[in-house]
C-alpha cells in the first residue's frame, strides 16, 4: 500500500496550490467523520512509486479552540501519517515557523516545504534554507508552487522520510525558569502511570495542560481521575504565581518563548533582509484605494453586484439548454407510454425533480467559479473587513454577506449556492446563523409568485411593492440572525483576528478544480436524496385520486357533452385540423371539454394527500387568510417555490398555468371574493418566510452538520412565517383594509 | 512613553505591545498570530466604519475588532 503523508501550514500559505500542483486531478473531498470540515486527499506518483496525500485543514497553530486544529491534530495523532510536509510560507517565516515547532514537539517526522520563495526575494527577504534544515535538523526544499518549483525535489524528500524507520526525537524548547520545573515535574507524573500512553508524548500532555487545552484534559480526566487533578492543581499553582509576580498567564508566557525560540534561530543566520522592510508592498498600495473610506464600499457594491450578475445572466443560456433537454425528455415519455400512474411518476415525479436539481448546476459553477476568484484574489477577506461593523451588531460575520446576495438579496438569486457559499465563512456560529437565513432573501422561484400577486393586487405600485419585499426579506433575515444568536445559537462572537493575505492571482487549475468539487458534491446529493423527496412530493400530489364512480362522474358528462353534439364534431375535433379551421360546435365543444379536464384535475389536487392536508388546514390557515387552495399550493411549494403559482392554477380549475404566462390566473384571483391586497400581502409574508424549498433543506442539513438544523429550518421558518402572516392579516383587518 | 490602549492609536502611528491582557481564545488568538510583548505593531488603516482596525505585523497584515484591540497595550514610537 502506498505510504500516507499529510500536507499541513497556515491559511494562505499556498498550501492549496501545492496539493493541487502534486496530486493533479486525482483527489478526492469528503469530510471528516462526524465534522464538516473538508478532508482533501489524492495521490502523487512518480518513477519512485505512489504516496497517499491528506491535505489538513489551514491552521495557524495546534490548540482546541477552533474545529480545524481539532481535526488536524487528531488526525495527526490517531492516523498516523509517515511524515507531515509543513508548508511555510518563505515571506513570513517568523509565523508560520510557530505551527512548526508545535509538530516538533509532537514528536511528529516533518519536512518543510519553504513555499513563495519568489514573493520572500521580492521583499528583499532571502532565506538559508541549508541552514533553517541544520538547525531544526529536518529537510527543507524550497519551492513556488504556482509554478511546480521544487515539487519533485520535496517529494524526494518525503520518498526518503517515509522510508526512514527511526522516530525523530521531539524537540524541548525551554520555557523559562518559571515554567520548566513546573512542566518537568508534570512530565514524570504523567510518565509514571502512563496517561495518555501510546497517544501523546508525556512532555506535550503537560504542555497541554498548562495551555489549559480542554480536549487533553478531558481525555486525562476520563482516563485517571487522580493524576489528572494533581496536574491541574499544579497548573492552577503555577498560573496563581504567575498572576501574581508577572500578572500573566501560563499559556502566554509559553507563546512568548516559542516565539522567542523562533527568534534566536532567525538571528543565527537564516535571513538576510536587504532594503526597507517597512516599505509598502504592492498589496497595501491596492488597500489604500480598496478599502478606502469612500472609494471601498463603492467598489465593493460593484464587485459584488458585478458576480451577482455575471452568475446569473451567464447561466440562464445552460440552464435554459438543461430546461430543454429535460423537457424534450418528459415529451418523449409523454408520447411514449401509455397514460397512467406510472407515466405520471416518470414525468413529474423523477424528471421534474431530477431536472429541477440539474437545473442548479450551472448556476452553482458560475457562483463558485466567481467565489474562488474573489477568495482565492484575496479580496473576500477585505469585505469581510469592510462590512465586519455592519453585520456583526446581527450576530454575524463581515463575509456572511456573500451568502445573502448570492441567495437573493438583489432580488433573483437562489437559495442553493446561497447556502454553499457559507463555506468561506470560518467562524462556526456566525455561519450556522447566516446558513439559517438566507432562505428569507427573494431567490428566483419566488419572483413568478411574487410577480403574479403583485400585478393582480398591487398593480398601481408595482416598483415599490417589490422593493418592499426586498427591504422585508432583509430586514427579516438580520433581525432573524440577531434572535437566533441570542437564543439557539448564543454564544460570544467568535475572534474576528483574520489575515489579510496579500493580493495574488488565483491560478487557473485552483479555480477549476475548487468549482468541479463543489458542482460535483452537489450533484452526488441530487442523485439520492433529492430524488427521493421529489418523488415523495408527487406522491402527495397524486395519491389517493379520485375514487371510480367519482371519476365515472366526470366521463359521463364528457360523454354526454360528446353525444350532445353529434359525431360529426368529434371526428372534426379528432382528425386535429388547425384550430382557426374549427367549426363554432367544435370549438365550443373543445372548450368545455377543456374546463371539464380542468375541474376533474381540481378535484383530483382536493382529494390528493396535499389537498386533504391544504384543506384540514384551512380551519387554522384561515387566520392568514389562506383558503385550501393556497395551502395546496404552499405545500407544493415545499417542492420548489415556483410550483406555487402552477398548483395555485390547478386548485382554481384553470388547467396547466405556465409560469410565465399567468395573466388569466390573476385575473381569476383578483375577481375572487375569497382574495383581496391584504390576503395577497399577507401570502407574500409568507412566501417570503417560510420553509425553504426542499433542495435548500437539504443542503441547510449538509452544511450544517446535522438534520436537526434542517429540520429547524423547515418548522422555525414556517412557524415564523404563519405567525408574521397573521399579524398581517388580522390587523390589516382591524384596521379595515 | 506610557503605553496606550492599541484602540487609541491612529493611522500610521507604529508602537512595540508590551502586554496582552486577553486570556482564554482570544488571547490565544492574539498570540498565535503573533502579537506578543516585543512585537513591533504598525497601524495600516480602519475599516470604512472605523472598525476593524488592519495592522502590520512580522511583516504580514492582521485585523482586529476594536474590542478586540483593547486587550492589547502598545508603546508608541
Amino acid at each position: 500500500m502506498a505510504p500516507t503523508i499529510a500536507l499541513a501550514g497556515n491559511p494562505n500559505s499556498g498550501k492549496t496550490t501545492l496539493f493541487n500542483a502534486l496530486t493533479g486531478a486525482r483527489q478526492h473531498v469528503g469530510n471528516y467523520p462526524g465534522v464538516t470540515v473538508e478532508k482533501k486527499e489524492g495521490t502523487y506518483s512518480d518513477q519512485r512509486g505512489q504516496i497517499h496525500i491528506v491535505d489538513l485543514p489551514g491552521t495557524y497553530s495546534l490548540t482546541a479552540y477552533s474545529l480545524e486544529e481539532v481535526v488536524a491534530r487528531d488526525y495527526l495523532v490517531d492516523e498516523n501519517p509517515r511524515v507531515v510536509i509543513n508548508i511555510v510560507d518563505a515571506s513570513n517565516l517568523e509565523r508560520n515557523l510557530y505551527l512548526t515547532l508545535q509538530f516538533l514537539e509532537m514528536g511528529i517526522p516533518v519536512c518543510i516545504a519553504l513555499n513563495m520563495m519568489d514573493v520572500a526575494k521580492n521583499r528583499g527577504v532571502s532565506i538559508d534554507s541549508d541552514k533553517l534544515s541544520d538547525i531544526l535538523n529536518i529537510p527543507v526544499v524550497p519551492t513556488i508552487a504556482r509554478s511546480g518549483m521544487g515539487k519533485k525535489e520535496l517529494m524526494a524528500s518525503a520518498f526518503w522520510l517515509t522510508r526512514r524507520n527511526e522516530q525523530p526525537s521531539p524537540l524541548n524548547i525551554s520555557y523559562g525558569d518559571d515554567v520548566d520545573p513546573v512542566l518537568e515535574k508534570m512530565t514524570r507524573d504523567i510518565r509514571k502511570p502512563g496517561l495518555l500512553q501510546g497517544r501523546y508524548l508525556p512532555r506535550w500532555v503537560a504542555l497541554k495542560y498548562l495551555e489549559n487545552d480542554e480536549q487533553v484534559i478531558s481525555l486525562g480526566r476520563k482516563e485517571n481521575p487522580e493524576v489528572s487533578n494533581q496536574l491541574e492543581e499544579r497548573v492552577a499553582r503555577l498560573a496563581d504565581h504567575l498572576k501574581r509576580t508577572l500578572s500573566t498567564y501560563p499559556e502566554a508566557v509559553i507563546a512568548d518563548h516559542r516565539y522567542g525560540y523562533i527568534r534566536s534561530l532567525i538571528r543565527q543566520g537564516v535571513i538576510s533582509m536587504e532594503g526597507d522592510q517597512d516599505r509598502l508592498h504592492l498589496s497595501d498600495k491596492i488597500d489604500r484605494v480598496v478599502t478606502h473610506r469612500f472609494l471601498g464600499p463603492i467598489m465593493m457594491a460593484a464587485v459584488l453586484f458585478g458576480l451577482y450578475h455575471v452568475t446569473f445572466t451567464f447561466s440562464e443560456t445552460p440552464v435554459g439548454w438543461l430546461e430543454g433537454f429535460f423537457g424534450w425528455l418528459g415529451g418523449m415519455v409523454d408520447a411514449n407510454l401509455a397514460d397512467g400512474l406510472f407515466k405520471s411518476l416518470i414525468t413529474a415525479g423523477i424528471i421534474d425533480g431530477v431536472g429541477g436539481v440539474l437545473g442548479f448546476v450551472p448556476l452553482i459553477m458560475l457562483m463558485f467559479f466567481g467565489i474562488s476568484i474573489l477568495q482565492d484574489s484575496g479580496y473576500l477577506a477585505r469585505v469581510a473587513f469592510m462590512l465586519d461593523r455592519v453585520f456583526r451588531v446581527f450576530g454575524l460575520h463581515g463575509a456572511s454577506v456573500m451568502a445573502f446576495i448570492v441567495s437573493g438579496g438583489i432580488a433573483g438569486g437562489c437559495a442553493v449556492p446561497g447556502v454553499m457559499a457559507t463555506r468561506t465563512l470560518k467562524s462556526p456560529k456566525e455561519r450556522l446563523a447566516t446558513l439559517l437565513t438566507v432562505p428569507f432573501m427573494n431567490c428566483g422561484a419566488k419572483l413568478p409568485v411574487f410577480a403574479l400577486l403583485v400585478g393582480a393586487f398591487l398593480s398601481e405600485g408595482r416598483a415599490g411593492a417589490m422593493f418592499l419585499i426586498t427591504v422585508i426579506s432583509w430586514g427579516g433575515a438580520l433581525l432573524v440572525a440577531r434572535l437566533l444568536r441570542s437564543t439557539a445559537i448564543r454564544g460570544e462572537s467568535t475572534p474576528f483576528v483574520m489575515e489579510l493575505p496579500p493580493y495574488r492571482f488565483p491560478t487557473f487549475k485552483g479555480l477549476l478544480i475548487h468549482t468541479w468539487e463543489r458542482t460535483w458534491q452537489y450533484i452526488k446529493k441530487a442523485g439520492t436524496i433529492i430524488l427521493s423527496i421529489s418523488v415523495l412530493l408527487w406522491a402527495m400530489m397524486t395519491f389517493p385520486g379520485l375514487s371510480e364512480p367519482e371519476t365515472e362522474v366526470y366521463n359521463n358528462a364528457r360523454e354526454a357533452l360528446m353525444a350532445a353534439e353529434g359525431p360529426s364534431v368529434m371526428a372534426e375535433l379528432e382528425s386535429q385540423t388547425a384550430p382557426e379551421t374549427l367549426s363554432e360546435s367544435a370549438v365550443t365543444l373543445n372548450a368545455q371539454l377543456a374546463s371539464l379536464d380542468a375541474q376533474q384535475a381540481e378535484a383530483r389536487l382536493k382529494n390528493s394527500i396535499a389537498g386533504r392536508i391544504g384543506t384540514a388546514l384551512e380551519p387554522v390557515s384561515r387566520l392568514a387568510g389562506f383558503d385550501w387552495r393556497t395551502n395546496i399550493a404552499l405545500v407544493g411549494g415545499f417542492a420548489a417555490k415556483e410550483v406555487v403559482v402552477s398548483t395555485l392554477g390547478t386548485a382554481y380549475s384553470l388547467g396547466e398555468v405556465d409560469t410565465g404566462e399567468s395573466g388569466s390566473l390573476g385575473d381569476v384571483l383578483s375577481a375572487s371574493p375569497a382574495w383581496s391586497p391584504l390576503v395577497a400581502w399577507s401570502l407574500i409574508i409568507f412566501i417570503i418566510f417560510y420553509a425553504p424549498c426542499f433542495v435548500a433543506v437539504v443542503c441547510i442539513a449538509r452544511e450544517a452538520g446535522s438534520w436537526k438544523w434542517g429540520a429547524f429550518s423547515m418548522l422555525f421558518n414556517t412557524l415564523l412565517a404563519f405567525t408574521l402572516a397573521v399579524a398581517v392579516f388580522q390587523i390589516g383587518s382591524a384596521l379595515g383594509f | 512613553m506610557q503605553p496606550i490602549n492599541m484602540r487609541r492609536m491612529k493611522k500610521h502611528q507604529s508602537g512595540t505591545i508590551t502586554a496582552i491582557t486577553a486570556d482564554g481564545e482570544l488571547g490565544r488568538r492574539i498570540r498565535d498570530m503573533g502579537l506578543i510583548p516585543g512585537a513591533h505593531v504598525k497601524i495600516q488603516g480602519r475599516a470604512p466604519l472605523y472598525d476593524p482596525v488592519a495592522l502590520r505585523v512580522m511583516g504580514f497584515t492582521l485585523t482586529l475588532r476594536n474590542s478586540e484591540a483593547d486587550f492589547i497595550e502598545v508603546e508608541v514610537d
